[in-house]
């Protein structure tokens, strides 16, 4: 579906070592390395020559986002983020964008519950200007009050624009908000907007000098580059900023689940929407692997269950999924969804659904939807190659939630090992009625809305 | 859930530049002899292939009162052939992990392939099974029919589609670009079996067929396989895109869709240019400049970091290849719709009044030919690009073709193109929000419908 996929749940794709085990292809790419460093301010450096086309990749990861904020400052780190670009001593504001676009580069950020990272994409003869201007970012920003208060209301825009104005969005925050009553998974990454309203420019310095440090982060480069030519230029740029305090740890851990939950939203909207969600380990337990391959016996294709349930055949759904988020720095959860037909009742949706779940419990699947399952695991994980951006952010949230890339190397021949008792077995343990929150979204219809226009 | 700082320049920027300069070395361009235009592309690092064709059978042929059968054609490829049903064709796919897909824009149609290379001949099998022979069985039809017409209500709660939607009605006038690709309420019950059939007979034909091959095949097994898979199709006239012009309206339209949000979705601008304009380029830097330019330009430098009005706003040009259309696009709470439109107008209106400034002409050249390479620089995107360039005529040599136009535009030629295809006095405005708080008035007082 549209709107719930997030960027970050699936990590397939990856390194030539599994892939050598793995098919009768002789050699996948002969060009390909990965290169680790540490700096003695303690920044770690991992590098992927990958010579396929003459660009690179330049990200920059720190250990920090939604994960680890507080009641009452929800928001802090995307907003941080968006200040990243507002000038350092060194290059005033808007400098950042205009060098990185005129050398014929694309630049931005992004931020997760888990983590924060800044990309440049480039010609890869420009990677220097990378270093230099991440570096002094890392160290050096100005952080200026009028330019946070400006900043601040693009952001809550972004939350009108990405959450209350999507009411699909509304119900999955609030999904997430229910789930979650300790650990702060539960808060969305943009923040309340009653948080964003509270926040202040003091509370943002304090945070990235906590959280903004060479110790806090790691520096991902995949692309066309040489490792022994750029790292000189690495440490000198980064190696000068001195290592900064050790972050708190984050020590919430989301208690047991004793009971359903269920959530309504009702908002102007024009037909149901529904999202069925429970508590699961995330990437370093034994059954993420089962649980993998369960999301897309689930879920991918036209052949897949829910597809061919609920679309193909029943026709009672205009799309449907199911989504584990898997690569995470502590558990997480897997949810199934759907929004409904015209005609069609959530009611009806919701019981088609927690049979297709029950049916998982009760029977195993069969050899054919094992097999290609796996095989889907694969192909995306090759196919997954084919982007500097897409294996670099593999790398940087391996890395940054303290997994290592070498899991990408386990982490095909692990799904192979799946079996048809496993996938049964993590069904029962945990899609339990207990361990379950549902949310459904309660279309409201204006009066006017029935002269309004046709589309 | 992640954020990104600014996502729009997928949406707002591809329209108005699929481009570059920068030699991707040695295409392959061959016909088959019955039209087939084959680019091929080997890229042997991966052992994946990638297949993607443009047909000349878009949205802008569909018949009057019939809007939306393009897109139901496209959408029923996949859905059974002569020798497999929907099922038998999705399984095959989905087991191999690989992706089989079809779609319709309103130029063309869009069929794509992804497979592993040990799968390519059971993906070209498939790939040639489902456009020669779909069966367009009346069950599929109906299937589709209804997913189509819940596809279209679903996006009704998506404000930046339905401001789009009407944006797009008003200013390509009677235009079938007008019209959305995938149908109306009113239209999709009325598509028969037969407009179905007699549309896949027009225009799925070899001679108005694009396929561009990428990835880890020579040339040699491209020309093989396309001749096996695509060489028994039968080649029968299919009529061009004509070109068009649209009249610009004489004075300021403005309609407000009052619902119940937070921001007030704005999209602003009038008709534009087609592809083949030979002004495009200095159009299209000008654009750059005043809103394409990713967080350089004037419009968000503006609106964005000076007034934090919006997440995101930015303007194009959508050229297409009958005509196009520009527009400024943006979202801000209700009580800042009128500011942002203002400064909208602003910008538009300063562009062709003063000359740019030369390092803001040599900022655009530099990232327009510099972040070239970014944009061929997986399979995928090199096969798009591949079939764009032929399906828009613009020869092979447009690799090396495109900087050496960039870098001929002068500061004159923006001015000059800001003048003739910018008309901040006679746009269409479509303003999606909540009327009440939004309150829409333009400061020359034009009238405002809501609906």
């Amino acid at each position: 579906m549209r709107n719930l996929r997030r960027f970050t749940t699936v990590i397939l794709g990856g390194l030539q070592l599994v892939m050598s085990l793995l098919t009768t292809e002789p050699v996948l790419a002969k060009n390909q390395e990965i290169k680790e460093f540490l700096l003695d301010n303690g920044l770690k450096v991992i590098i992927l020559e990958d010579h396929s086309s003459p660009t690179a990749t330049f990200q920059v990861w720190y250990k920090v986002g939604a994960r680890n904020e507080v009641t009452g400052r929800t928001g802090i780190s995307h907003l941080l983020e968006h200040m990243m670009f507002k000038g350092t001593q060194q290059h005033g504001k808007g400098e950042f964008s205009r060098i990185i676009a005129r050398n014929g580069g694309n630049e931005n950020a992004f931020t997760g519950k888990d983590y924060t990272a800044y990309f440049e994409r480039f010609s890869s003869d420009r990677l220097a200007l990378s270093v230099e201007l991440e570096s002094d970012r890392m160290a050096n920003l100005l952080l200026d009050e009028r330019e946070f208060q400006l900043e601040r209301d693009v952001v809550k825009e972004e939350r009108r624009l990405r959450t209350e104005d999507d009411p699909v969005a509304t119900v999955v925050e609030e999904v997430y908000a229910a789930a979650y009553k300790v650990h702060p998974y539960g808060s969305p990454v943009i923040g309340w907007m009653s948080d964003l309203d509270a926040m202040t420019v003091e509370a943002l310095r304090s945070y990235y000098k906590l959280y903004y440090s060479p110790n806090n982060s790691t520096v991902v480069l995949v692309g066309d580059v040489n490792a022994e030519e750029i790292l000189p230029n690495i440490r000198e740029h980064f190696g000068k900023i001195p290592r900064g305090p050790v972050p708190p740890k984050v020590l919430s851990k989301e208690p047991l689940q004793l009971g359903e939950r269920r959530i309504h939203v009702k908002k102007e909207a024009q037909l149901p929407f529904l999202m069925v969600a429970y508590h699961v380990p995330n990437i370093g337990h034994p059954d993420e692997y089962a649980l993998e391959v369960l999301e897309k016996i689930v879920s991918q294709g036209e052949s897949s269950r829910l597809y061919r349930k609920f679309v193909y055949e029943t026709q009672m759904a205009s799309y449907v999924g199911g989504d584990y988020a898997r690569v995470s720095a502590d558990p997480t959860l897997f949810y199934f969804y759907g929004g409904l037909r015209p005609e069609r009742k959530v009611e009806e949706l919701e019981r088609g659904i927690l049979e297709e779940i029950e049916r998982l419990k009760r029977e195993p699947v069969n050899d054919q939807e094992l097999e290609k399952a796996k095989n889907q695991i694969e192909a995306a994980f090759i196919f997954g190659r084919d982007s500097n951006f897409y294996q670099a952010m593999q790398i940087g949230i391996l890395e940054t939630i303290g997994v290592g890339y070498r899991a990408l190397e386990s982490f095909v021949p692990n799904i192979r090992k799946v079996t048809k008792e496993d996938l049964m077995r993590v069904a029962r343990t945990y899609f339990t009625p207990e361990n379950r929150t549902v949310g459904i979204l309660i279309p409201e219809k204006k009066e006017k809305s029935s002269s309004g226009p046709g589309f | 859930m992640k954020c990104l700082r600014w996502s729009l320049i997928s949406l707002l920027a591809l329209a108005a530049f699929p481009t570059m300069s920068f030699s991707l070395g040695t295409i392959d361009r061959t016909v088959l002899s019955n039209g087939v235009v084959l680019l091929t592309y080997p890229r042997p690092t991966l052992p994946i292939v990638y297949v993607s064709m443009r047909l000349r059978a878009g949205s802008v042929f569909d018949p009057a009162g019939k809007t939306g059968l393009s897109h139901m054609v496209a959408r029923l490829l996949t859905r059974g052939t002569l020798q497999r049903s929907a099922r038998e064709i999705s399984e095959a796919i989905d087991f191999v992990g690989g992706e089989l897909g079809a779609a319709s824009d309103e130029d063309y149609a869009l069929v794509t392939l992804k497979v592993l290379k040990k799968d390519v001949a059971l993906g070209m099998d498939l790939f040639s099974d489902i456009l020669l022979q779909p069966a367009f069985l009346p069950e599929e039809i109906e299937r589709q029919r209804s997913e189509t017409l819940s596809e279209i209500i679903h996006d009704k709660d998506d404000p930046g589609k339905v401001a789009d939607k009407v944006f797009s009605q008003i200013v390509y006038g009677g235009h079938p670009y007008g019209l959305p690709t995938e149908g109306l309420e009113t239209t999709i019950p009325g598509i028969t079996r037969e407009d179905i059939v007699r549309f896949h007979e027009t225009y799925y034909r070899p001679n108005a067929a694009i396929v561009a091959i990428v990835g880890d095949v020579s040339v040699e097994e491209t020309r093989a396989l396309a001749e096996k898979y695509l060489g028994t199709w039968v080649r029968k006239d299919v009529p061009p895109i004509a070109a068009a012009q649209l009249p610009v309206p004489s004075s300021p339209v403005v309609k407000v869709i009052d619902k119940d949000l937070t921001q007030a979705n704005i999209i602003l601008g009038h008709p534009g240019i087609r592809r083949g304009n030979p002004d495009y380029y200095a159009v299209f830097i000008m654009n750059y400049i005043l809103g394409g330019g990713g967080f350089s330009s004037r419009l968000l430098t503006n609106i964005r970091d000076e007034r934090g009005l919006a997440y995101s706003v930015g303007s194009a040009f959508d050229t297409k290849y009958a005509t196009g259309a520009f527009h400024v696009s943006l979202q801000t709470k209700n009580s800042t719709a009128n500011e942002a439109i203002r400064e909208s107008l602003r910008e538009m209106r300063k562009i062709r009044q003063e000359l740019v400034r030369a390092e803001e002409l040599q900022e655009a050249k530099d990232y327009l030919t510099g972040s070239f390479p970014l944009r061929l620089d997986s399979n995928a995107k090199i096969a798009d690009y591949l079939t764009y360039v032929e399906f828009h005529e613009l020869g092979l040599n447009y690799f090396e073709e495109f900087p050496r136009r960039l870098a001929a535009v002068t500061r004159e030629d923006v001015l000059k193109a800001a003048r003739s295809y910018l008309h901040p006095e006679t746009f269409v405005l479509v303003v999606v929000g909540k009327e009440a708080e939004a309150k829409i008035h333009l400061d020359e007082g034009a009238p405002v419908e809501s609906r």
